[in-house]
């Protein structure tokens, strides 16, 4: 790249990135410190202390923030696995499936709910789930949880599919492999980066989502957001900070592993 | 290698289409036991859909392909006795090369251990021992390919298919290679059936040679056969150099055509059946069979004057224009008696055509 087209030479490019940075993370940075502030206000600094953090455990609200949870961990988990199992069908019925007609319209349709304003999806989930009569509570967030975490599942799958030849396959079946075999001795193994990255991010957006899930939960029944959004209702508090903090470090832990597992070669 | 062997690849009136266009017309081969086969083509001319049928990678439109008499055009790929060396190798890269030599023994029901043990074996045989525990990844172009050749050998198919195996590798080992097949076909005895595109390398390794174009047969046989008695004119331009003379014949007698091409010049050739007096033809005539002198030599000399030179290492390749036009070309081998006759542009010569030289062909 020449020096006169590099971007670090236009004018205001210091200032322009310094503050996107700055709207970007400062409120980020602000929670985290303060998740370690030793006294009750929310704004003034009283020092460093741990106390926010035994709060959640141990406080007036730890029975509430536990049980919120372990919903939200357990429907993360069952989630991400349904999803990803879809997903893993769906990218090799679309990446191998030769070139039929709907293909294009079949990816379209399958990542179209990451495009789609979640309000809009929350509400149609909901008068769905009314119109069936599916009585609302863990079932009807998990059900909705699975549903919208596929397209975040399938792209990180799809990506790594096409970058592997159909020769492989056509070498299993010359050397013997049933269709069943050369699925599960090559193209799985080759594709696993790719199921596991899949399965990282539909699990961080499954614990991480607000507005479906309190669109369709029942009463009485909450996640972790869901239970946050509570609390925070009736007053904020330091703890909320410390809690946010934790599941902001949890997020950051499972998209790093997420991209270095993407990026994951077992062919060396 | 003999003539009665017995038939291990039978391929009957096989078509091949895809919607209005077809591949392969009625193509008729028989491959024999423990031959060196191969399909001769130019890119497009439906040597690897034939290749792509007897795997079961392709389905026959119409006819059938026959495994020493079992029919096994409708049968999928997993079920047929026969393997594939692919032209990119296809290793499985997130396994061993012991893995991926063993992957096949394996899948037909030997326990891990033994496929392991025949597997060993077999990069014995390719001289790859000691890169057993390595990826495919970390092996070179000329490794991998014999690992290729090493898996695919592994199960002891019927009939070994090769489908232009050898095309990404660079020339010194591309010949080195073309040996070590050819050994390998002879140690193993399996029949190989050979894709390219390399007339060179059709030549340097086949027992016999099946020359396609547009889909079509255009002649088998032996190397020998298929260089000095092509049948027709792309035969004729397709393997090795040639010049392709229009003549016109004259007389028909005693089995030999009396023909003159243009400027007048005489030429006698063997004469094969259908042709006729008067008939517009070719003749086919190697520039090594030439002979270029200073002075008329015995037998048919044409008269003309040297254009141009070409060394290339091995021979001398002369360009002549004969007198009325007609361009010939005559190549002489690089040796001190080769180098005498060299004549300079501009300067006079004549060309010298050695008794049955010049092949004469229809279409």
């Amino acid at each position: 790249m020449s020096a006169n087209t590099d971007v670090k030479t236009y004018a205001g490019f210091r200032s322009i990135t310094l503050l996107c940075l700055v709207i970007l993370y400062a409120p980020l940075i602000v929670v985290t410190v303060y998740s370690f502030n030793a006294s009750e206000s929310i704004t003034a600094w009283g020092g460093w202390s741990l106390r926010w953090y035994a709060d959640v455990f141990i406080g007036p609200e730890s029975a509430k923030f536990q049980q919120a949870a372990i919903n939200s961990f357990s429907m993360a988990t069952i989630a991400a696995t349904a999803a990803t199992a879809i997903a893993t069908a769906a990218a090799t019925a679309i990446v191998r499936g030769g070139k039929y007609r709907l293909r294009t319209p079949s990816l379209g349709l399958i990542t179209l709910p990451i495009m789609v304003p979640e309000i809009v999806l929350a509400v149609a989930t909901l008068i769905f789930f009314n119109a069936i009569g599916f009585t609302r509570g863990y079932m009807t967030i998990l059900v909705a949880h699975i549903a919208f975490c596929i397209p975040f599942a399938y792209l990180p799958i799809q990506a790594r599919m096409q970058g592997i030849e159909d020769t492989f396959e056509h070498a299993a079946m010359d050397l013997y492999a049933t269709k069943a075999q050369a699925f599960k001795r090559i193209l799985l193994p080759l594709m696993m980066p790719g199921i596991i990255s899949g399965f990282l991010l539909a699990f961080i957006v499954s614990l991480d989502d607000f507005i479906i899930t309190n669109f369709v939960k029942g009463a009485g029944i909450e996640t972790l957001p869901t239970a946050i959004f509570g609390s925070v209702k009736q007053g904020l508090k330091p703890n909320i900070m410390a809690i946010s903090t934790m599941l902001l470090s949890l997020s950051i832990v499972m998209v790093t592993i997420s991209y270095f597992v993407s990026k994951f070669d077992n062919t060396k | 290698m003999n003539d009665t062997a017995e038939i291990a690849i039978d391929v009957r009136d096989a078509v091949k289409r895809y919607g209005d266009f077809t591949a392969l017309q009625k193509i008729s081969l028989g491959i024999r036991d423990n031959e060196f086969f191969t399909l001769l083509g130019p890119s497009g001319c439906g040597k690897t859909t034939l290749l792509r049928m007897i795997a079961g990678f392709e389905d026959v439109t119409e006819g059938g392909i026959f495994l020493f008499g079992d029919e096994i055009e409708t049968l999928p790929p997993h079920k047929r006795p026969v393997n594939t060396v692919f032209q990119n190798y296809a290793l499985f890269p997130h396994m061993t090369i012991l893995e991926n030599v063993g992957f096949g023994l394996e899948m037909k029901g030997s326990s891990r251990k033994d496929a392991a043990k025949r597997a060993a074996e077999m990069l014995e045989l390719v001289h790859l021992s000691q890169f057993a525990k390595r990826k495919p990844a970390q092996l070179s172009g000329g490794q991998q390919q014999r690992v290729a050749l090493a898996r695919a050998l592994a199960p002891s198919p019927k009939v070994l298919l090769l489908d232009e195996p050898l095309s990404a590798l660079d020339l010194k080992l591309r010949k080195a290679m073309q040996i070590e097949l050819k050994h390998i076909q002879r140690e193993t005895g399996i029949t190989f059936i050979f894709v390219t595109h390399d007339q060179e390398e059709a030549l340097t390794m086949s027992d016999r040679i099946a020359v396609m174009s547009a889909g079509e047969l255009q002649q088998l046989g032996r190397p020998r056969d298929i260089y000095e008695h092509p049948r027709n004119m792309f035969v004729a331009d397709f393997i090795g150099d040639t010049n392709l003379l229009e003549v016109s014949v004259d007389k028909i007698a005693d089995g030999r055509a009396q023909c003159h091409i243009g400027g007048g010049h005489a030429l006698a050739c063997d004469a094969v059946d259908g042709v006729q007096t008067g008939a517009k033809v070719h003749l086919s005539v190697r520039p090594e069979r030439l002979i270029l002198s200073e002075e008329a030599g015995n037998g048919t000399s044409l008269r003309g004057t040297v254009t141009e030179n070409i060394y290339i290492g091995t021979d001398i390749t002369t360009m002549i224009d004969l007198e009325g036009g007609p361009k010939i070309t005559v190549r002489a081998s690089n040796t001190e008696r080769g180098n005498k006759r060299l004549i300079e542009p501009g300067n006079p010569a004549f060309v010298t055509m050695e008794t049955g030289a010049a092949r004469l062909l229809l279409d």
